[in-house]
């Protein structure tokens, strides 16, 4: 399978394979009019498959919600057709507007306008909890 | 603005503290008659919660303040569809603190964004409920003299019943503490309040089903409610219901120096034969609810002076 490198943009490496959808519409990443190459289930020597993402411009990416969906990801700026930066991921303190709570008596499903926000309360597990109901989030 | 949402919002200093004037308030009611005068409590109900409600109004009128509010939310703006975050905002304007009850989780956190007064959380759906914690705790202090070397055993609905979970949570905080979680299966304590608060501090603990078999132990008996619509089928409920009646029966195997308490409203997990045993502390635990929620008030408002 051939598909163009790009020139200047963006690499998601490493992705977990059957994550790329996910992170394709967490990340809004349809809005975008640029080119998108979307490559499922390429060979990887460390995980046996994954999946990757190129995006052919140079935006800014929610980096935070990225490692929450899938911290094993790794990005690569690309410009003039080189790699010149990598960047890991850190999962980040608090996911703000992104998650929704699903705990149905959380004040989350009434309130009006409120921000959904979810505070990272054990690092090791990538575990997050809603602000308000303390309940868990799913990815 | 300091606010009380969780228990946790208090460190252990805190909550010695505030236990210390609760009880020098029961000792010496005189001294503390005008301490709120001319201080407005908003008592905000979104839900209807009378013994609390109560509770919080007659601490405030006792510290010479006044009170506002409503028990009910079809008889506030609510009803029209107002959100939280503005009703807080008007009342703000009207009270020097708020405590406010409400069905949804999280919705005190709401109220304080938006609150330019102290908020006192008074029970968010079935979340959080410091006051009854607080309540709780100063009646083990009052009655006990001590927090410290105690056996606690909690009884009933363990899973569910959020007040338990509190309770675990503040009590873990002291040395010399052990739990006997007496539970039926379908309601024992949930693994992350046990992983957090006793396995993490290595606390000792043990499980069982059956309070007859671990009364003898205890100096402090926490009872709860088992409701029936928790059990998967009534032949369980039916089986079972009975291990979590406390009955003059059982409390003949206790010690002389238990004490038994109860958030309240008891349906029938308390038999009224155990009321007149003097180690059954519930009723003067809901009066000491009052006189805690009174040295709350007191520092709260303090706080927000500075
Ligand atoms: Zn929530």
């Amino acid at each position: 399978m051939n598909i163009d490198s790009i020139i200047n943009g963006i690499v998601i490496d490493h992705i977990t394979a059957g994550k790329a959808m996910q992170i394709y519409n967490m990340l809004n990443l349809d809005k975008l009019d640029c080119q998108i190459a979307i490559i499922k289930n390429a060979a990887s020597n460390r995980n046996g498959r994954k999946d990757i993402i190129k995006i052919a411009s140079d935006i800014d990416l929610d980096l935070g919600i990225l490692a929450f969906i899938c911290p094993t990801a790794t990005i690569n700026i690309i410009r003039d057709g080189k790699v010149i930066e990598k960047r890991n991921l850190k999962l980040p303190e608090r996911i703000e507007g992104v998650l929704r709570c699903k705990n149905p008596r959380c004040i989350t499903t009434t309130e009006q306008e409120i921000r959904h926000i979810f505070i990272l309360t054990n690092p090791e597990t990538a575990e997050y909890r809603c602000m308000y109901c303390d309940t868990k989030a799913s990815n | 603005m300091r606010n009380l949402i969780d228990i946790l919002d208090l460190s252990v200093e805190e909550i010695d503290e505030l236990i210390a004037v609760g009880n020098d308030i029961i000792d010496h009611p005189e001294k503390y008659r005008e301490a709120c005068k001319y201080k407005t409590l908003a008592t905000l109900f979104f839900e209807p919660s009378t013994r609390t409600r109560l509770s919080f109004e007659a601490a405030m009128l006792e510290l010479g303040g006044r009170v506002l509010g409503f028990s009910e939310a079809s008889s506030s703006s609510a009803a029209k569809g107002e959100s939280v975050a503005d009703t807080i905002a008007v009342v703000s304007g009207y009270a020097d603190i708020i405590a406010m009850r409400h069905p949804k989780e999280g919705a005190p956190i709401v109220g304080a964004s938006k609150a330019t007064v102290p908020i006192i959380n008074a029970g968010d759906g079935g979340h959080n409920h410091p006051t009854q914690t607080l309540t709780d705790l100063i009646t083990i202090k009052r009655e006990k003299g001590r927090f410290n070397d105690l056996t606690i055993g909690l009884c009933g609905d363990l899973k569910f019943g959020r007040t338990v979970h509190s309770l675990i949570a503040a009590m873990s905080r002291y040395p010399g503490v052990r739990f006997v979680l007496i539970s039926p299966e379908e309601l024992k304590v949930p693994s992350y309040v046990k992983n957090t608060y006793i396995k993490a501090k290595g606390i000792p603990y043990e499980q069982t089903t059956a309070l007859e078999n671990v009364i003898e132990k205890l100096d402090v008996l926490y009872m709860t409610r088992v409701q029936r619509e928790r059990f998967f089928n009534e032949e369980d409920y039916l089986r079972l219901k009975d291990c979590y009646v406390l009955t003059p029966e059982k409390m003949a195997m206790a010690k002389q120096d238990l004490i038994v308490l109860h958030p309240l409203p008891r349906v029938n997990e308390i038999s009224v034969a155990v009321d007149d045993d003097p180690r059954a502390c519930y009723f003067r635990q809901a009066r000491y609810g009052k006189f805690i929620r009174m040295a709350l008030i007191m520092k709260l408002l303090e706080e927000a002076n500075k």
